[in-house]
C-alpha cells in the first residue's frame, strides 16, 4: 500500500491529493494546475511512467504506468462569460454539468460527445471525440479558445487564448485536441459558446440504409440548415431499422421552416419527436459506443459512407454506426481483432480515409496505435513535437502501434 | 556570394525570375504595413512547385535564411525579408488544381488570389467563405500562413476551420502531407498547427479547402446609432438572441466620415455616432424571419434608422464602404497603420473610449472599424511617416492600445498576425515557458530556423529548457524595443 512513489507523491501534494487506486497503483488527484505540473515534474525527474484519466467513463484505465493522474479534482468552471459567449473550465469538468451551468446562464456549448454525460471535458477534448454537432458546429477543435497543458516534465504552457479570434503565437491547442494526451496533460480549457437555443426540434426517419444515405444527400443539396443529420445503425439507435436523426437548432420561425422543408423534399416519411423523446434519442445515440469494446471513427466523405459501411459489415459486422450522413464522418464501435483492424485500415488508407482508434483495451492500443502509420515524413515530425512536449516520454500513449 | 547565387537561383527559376537590382527590390520592401521596411537580400519567384523544391533545397544547403511571400497585402510585416533574408515569392503558382464540387473541395496553389477562388466557384453555386478585405489581391498562401479573417468568419470561421488538407514544403527541401482531404486529421492535426505559423514551418504548396454553398438569401441592413456603445449594445442584443448573422460589422464616426468623403461613399450617415452593418444568410424563410428580429433588436437599442440593401447594387455598395474603410482612411494622411487587436466584446464600448483618450493624449487621428460581431478592432491611424516625431506617436499609441486590449482580456493580434510588428508585445499574454514552447515547435518544422527568421517569438524572452519552470507573471516590454 504504501509503496515509494505514494509516500513521495503524498509528501510532495498533501494526502488529499494521492489515493490508491483500485489497482493498487497510486492515483494522483491534484485539484490546481501547478499541483498537475508537480506530479509530472516529480515522475519525469524520476523516471516514472503516469497514465492520464478523467472521469474513467471512455478510455479503459490500463495503460502500464507506475501511477495514475487523474483530472477529476480539477472540476472548476472558472468563468462563464454569457455577454462575450466564452468560458473556462477545468480538464475534469462533466460535460453534462458544465452543459447545466452554462444553460443557467443562457449560453451552450455546441458539443455532444460520445460516451457518458459525466465523461470529462477534457476526455473529449484530448481524444477529439464529436457527436453528431460536428455536422452544424464543426469538430471539436472549432470550440476551443484555448487552454493550458502541463508537459510530460512539468512545464505549465499557455496557449491561444480566451476571446473567439485571435491568432496570436502558434496554434498549440490544436496539436492537444485529439492527441490522445501524448503532447501533455490539459488542465484548463476556454469555450467558444453559443446562445441557448430558442428552439430545437428533432426528426427522424427509418428506412433502408441507402435510402437514408440517398435523403440526406438530398437534404445537403436542399442546402437544409441542420444542426445535425446522423444515420444510426439499428443496434445503436436501439430500433429495428437503420435511422436518419435530424436536429434543427435556431430560432423558432428558422426552426419551423426548415422543418417544413425537410418533409417537402422527402422519399421517406419524417417522425417528428417530442422534446423528452428526442434528449432520449441523442442520449441513446451518445451512449451507444459504449456498448462495444472498441471504437474507431473514419475520416469518409458522405458520398463514401455506403462503401465504407459494406466493407466493415463484410469484414466486421454492422456494429453500433454512428455516421456524419450531411458532411461525412464515421464511428463503428464493437469488436474486432487487431488482424481485422489492420485490414480495414489500409483499405481505408488507399482511398485517402484517416482511422483514428478512439478508444480499446490497451493491448490493442498498443499495437494498433490511436493513428498508426502516418503518411511519408509525418512520423518524424510527431515524432519529435511529442519529445517537446513529452521529453522521455512520462505518458504511456500508443499512437502508432506496432508495425504490421 | 549573392552574384552566384543569384546565378544558381536563375538556372532553377530563368533569370527573368530572379530580381537584385535595386529598383527592382525597392516594391518588395515592405508590405501593407508602412511602418517597417527591409531590403531583400533577392527576390526569387519561381513559376512551379518543382522549381520551388529546387529553390528551396538550394537555400537549405547555401545555408541562407528565407521568406515565403504572396501578394504582400499582410499588415504585420511578416512578409519581410529581415536578417538580408531572401524572398520567396509565390505569386506565380496560382493554378487551381481541381474543384471538386459535389464534395465542395478545391485544390489550390499558394499563389492563387482570394477572390478568384470565389469566382471559380461561383457556377458551381459554392464559394470560399473567408473574406480578408484584401482579397480582391491577398493569396490563398498568405491566408493560411496568417490564418486570415474577415468579414464573413463570423458565422463561417476563419482560414483554419477552411483547410481540410496541406502539402507542405519544409525548409530542409521535403515535401509531407498533412491533413486528409475530407479534413479528418491523419494523426495528430498537423493541419491546425501548421495553419497560423506564418511561414516559419515551410510553404505550403498545394492547398485543399472547403468550399461553402452559397446562401439562397441574403439581407444586408444598415443601422446608425448616436453611440458607439448603443450600436455595441445592439450586437450584444442580437447574439444573445441566438441569431448568428453572417457578418455584424461596425464603423465609428471618424471612420463613417472617412469612406463618405472618398470615391468609396456608401450612403452612411456622417452625423452617426456609430454605423452598424448586419448580413444575414441562409434559407429565405429564416432569413425574413431573423431580419425581422434584428431590425426590431436595433430598433429597440436606439437605432436612428434601420435601412435594407434591396438590390444586390445597394448591398454591394454598402459593402464597399466597409471594404475600402482602409482605402478611404488612407486618404486622410499618406500613411496608415491599421492595428488590429482583440477584445471580450462586452468591453468594446470601454476599449474605444480608451483608445479615444490614448489619440487625444498623442494628437493622433483615430478612426475605428471593427468586426463587431467577434470584438476584432482595427483602429486605424493615420499619419505622415516623413515627420519623424508622429512616427514616434504613433507607435507609442499603437503599444498602448495594445495594453489596453490585453488588459481588458483580448489579444494582440486576431486575424493580421504577429510579424514583425507585434514581436515585442507577446510577453504581454504569454510566458517565458510557453513562447520557449513556441520556439521547440518551430524547431521541429525547421531546426535551422531559416525560414523567416525573427518572427511572431521573441526569442530573447523564451525559457529554455532545462531552467527551473516557476509559473511566472508576463514580462514587461522593454523599454527600448522598436515596435
Amino acid at each position: 500500500m504504501t509503496s515509494p512513489i505514494f509516500m513521495r507523491l503524498r509528501h510532495a501534494l498533501g494526502e488529499a491529493a494521492v489515493e490508491v487506486g483500485p489497482d493498487g497503483s497510486p492515483r494522483a488527484v491534484p485539484n490546481s494546475t501547478d499541483a498537475v505540473a508537480q506530479v509530472c515534474g516529480l515522475a519525469h525527474e524520476q523516471g516514472w511512467r503516469v497514465r492520464l484519466e478523467g472521469r474513467s467513463s471512455w478510455m479503459p484505465g490500463d495503460a502500464p504506468a507506475d501511477l495514475v493522474l487523474s483530472t477529476r479534482n480539477l472540476r472548476r468552471v472558472l468563468q462563464i462569460a454569457p455577454a462575450d459567449l466564452v468560458a473556462t473550465a477545468e480538464a475534469g469538468v462533466p460535460c453534462a454539468g458544465l452543459q447545466q451551468e452554462l444553460a443557467g446562464q443562457g449560453a451552450w456549448l455546441a458539443l455532444d460527445p460520445p460516451g457518458h454525460p459525466d465523461r470529462s471535458l477534457g476526455s473529449v477534448l484530448a481524444t477529439g471525440t464529436a457527436g453528431p454537432l460536428r455536422h452544424g458546429y464543426g469538430p471539436v477543435r472549432d470550440h476551443i479558445l484555448g487552454g493550458t497543458i502541463v508537459s510530460g516534465d512539468g512545464r505549465v504552457i499557455k496557449a491561444g487564448g480566451n476571446v473567439v479570434k485571435n491568432v496570436a503565437g502558434y496554434d498549440l491547442t490544436k496539436l492537444q485536441v485529439g492527441g490522445f494526451g501524448a503532447f501533455g496533460v490539459i488542465t484548463q480549457v476556454h469555450l467558444r459558446l453559443r446562445a441557448l437555443p430558442a428552439a430545437r426540434v428533432t426528426l427522424i426517419a427509418r428506412g433502408e440504409r441507402d435510402v437514408l444515405t440517398r435523403q440526406a444527400r438530398a437534404l445537403m443539396e436542399a442546402q437544409l440548415s441542420a444542426a445535425a443529420l446522423e444515420l444510426c445503425s439499428p443496434a445503436l439507435a436501439g430500433d429495428a431499422d437503420w435511422l436518419l436523426a435530424l436536429e434543427l437548432v435556431g430560432t423558432v420561425p428558422a426552426v419551423e421552416a426548415e422543418a417544413t422543408r425537410t418533409s417537402s423534399h422527402s422519399e421517406v416519411g419524417w417522425e417528428r419527436l417530442e422534446p423528452d423523446a428526442a434528449v432520449a434519442l441523442w442520449q441513446t445515440i451518445a451512449r451507444g459506443p459504449l456498448g462495444g469494446e472498441l471504437s474507431i471513427r473514419l475520416g469518409v466523405f458522405p458520398d463514401g459512407i455506403d462503401e465504407m459501411l459494406d466493407l466493415l459489415e463484410e469484414r466486421l459486422d454492422t456494429g453500433l454506426v454512428s455516421a456524419g450522413a450531411g458532411l461525412g464522418m464515421l464511428r463503428w464501435s464493437g469488436t474486432a481483432s487487431l488482424e481485422q483492424l489492420r485490414e480495414i485500415r489500409r483499405t481505408a488508407a488507399q482511398r485517402e480515409i484517416p482511422l483514428t482508434l478512439e478508444r480499446g483495451p490497451w493491448a490493442l492500443r498498443h499495437a494498433f496505435g490511436h493513428f498508426g502509420a502516418y503518411r511519408e515524413g509525418v512520423a518524424v515530425l510527431v515524432s519529435k513535437l511529442r519529445s517537446t512536449f513529452d521529453p522521455d516520454p512520462t505518458f504511456p500513449v500508443a499512437l502508432e502501434g506496432e508495425h504490421g | 556570394m549573392t552574384a552566384s547565387l543569384a546565378d544558381q537561383l536563375a538556372k532553377r527559376v530563368g533569370p527573368r525570375w530572379v530580381k537584385q537590382r535595386p529598383a527592382e527590390l525597392r516594391i518588395f520592401e515592405a508590405d501593407g504595413l508602412p511602418t517597417h521596411s527591409a531590403k531583400p537580400r533577392l527576390v526569387v519567384l519561381p513559376g512551379t512547385r518543382s522549381e520551388l523544391v529546387e529553390v528551396i533545397a538550394l537555400l537549405h544547403r547555401e545555408q541562407i535564411p528565407w521568406v515565403a511571400r504572396g501578394a504582400g497585402t499582410g499588415l504585420s510585416g511578416g512578409a519581410l525579408a529581415e536578417t538580408d533574408s531572401v524572398l520567396v515569392v509565390l505569386t506565380r503558382l496560382n493554378r487551381i488544381l481541381k474543384l471538386d464540387s459535389q464534395r465542395q473541395r478545391a485544390v489550390v496553389e499558394p499563389g492563387v488570389v482570394n477572390a478568384r477562388l470565389s469566382e471559380a466557384a461561383l457556377p458551381f453555386g459554392l464559394h470560399y467563405a473567408p473574406d480578408p478585405s484584401s482579397q480582391s489581391a491577398c493569396t490563398i498562401g498568405g491566408n493560411v500562413a496568417e490564418n486570415a479573417g474577415g468579414p464573413h468568419c463570423l458565422k463561417y470561421g476563419v482560414t483554419t476551420n477552411h483547410v481540410m488538407e496541406l502539402e507542405v514544403l519544409l525548409p530542409d527541401g521535403s515535401l509531407v502531407r498533412l491533413g486528409s482531404p475530407h479534413g479528418e486529421p491523419w494523426g495528430p492535426d498537423l493541419v491546425g498547427l501548421f495553419v497560423g505559423s506564418e511561414g516559419m514551418f515551410g510553404v505550403a504548396t498545394e492547398i485543399t479547402l472547403r468550399l461553402t454553398p452559397l446562401p439562397p438569401a441574403i439581407r444586408t441592413l444598415l443601422a446608425d446609432f448616436m453611440t458607439v456603445r448603443a450600436a455595441s449594445e445592439a450586437v450584444s442584443a442580437i447574439i444573445a438572441r441566438g441569431i448568428v448573422p453572417a457578418a455584424l460589422e461596425m464603423m465609428d464616426q471618424s471612420c463613417v466620415r472617412a469612406v463618405e468623403a472618398s470615391i468609396y461613399a456608401a450612403g452612411y450617415p456622417t452625423d452617426a455616432g456609430a454605423i452598424l452593418l448586419v448580413e444575414l444568410d441562409g434559407q429565405a424563410a429564416s432569413v425574413a424571419a431573423e431580419s425581422e428580429a434584428v431590425e426590431s433588436l436595433l430598433r429597440k437599442q436606439g437605432a436612428r434608422s434601420v435601412r435594407a440593401a434591396s438590390t444586390p447594387e445597394e448591398r454591394a455598395r454598402l459593402w464597399q464602404g466597409r471594404k475600402k474603410a482602409f482605402g478611404a482612411a488612407g486618404r486622410i494622411a499618406p500613411d496608415l497603420v491599421v492595428q488590429d487587436a482583440v477584445v471580450p466584446r462586452s468591453a468594446l464600448p470601454d476599449i474605444l473610449d480608451r483608445i479615444g483618450a490614448i489619440g487625444a493624449r498623442y494628437e493622433l487621428i483615430i478612426s475605428n472599424v471593427f468586426h463587431a460581431g467577434d470584438g476584432n478592432l482595427h483602429p486605424n491611424i493615420c499619419y505622415d511617416s516623413r515627420d519623424p516625431g508622429l512616427s514616434e506617436r504613433v507607435r507609442r499609441a499603437s503599444r498602448e492600445i495594445m495594453t489596453v486590449c490585453v488588459e481588458a482580456g483580448g489579444s494582440i493580434t486576431g486575424e493580421h498576425g504577429v510579424g514583425a510588428d507585434k514581436l515585442d508585445y507577446m510577453p504581454l499574454i504569454f510566458d517565458p515557458v510557453s513562447l520557449a514552447a513556441m520556439c521547440a515547435v518551430r524547431r521541429v518544422f525547421d531546426p535551422a530556423q531559416r525560414a523567416n527568421p525573427g518572427k511572431v517569438v521573441p526569442i530573447h524572452y523564451c525559457r529554455e529548457y532545462g531552467q527551473p519552470h516557476v509559473a511566472s507573471a508576463p514580462l514587461p516590454l522593454r523599454p527600448s524595443a522598436p515596435l
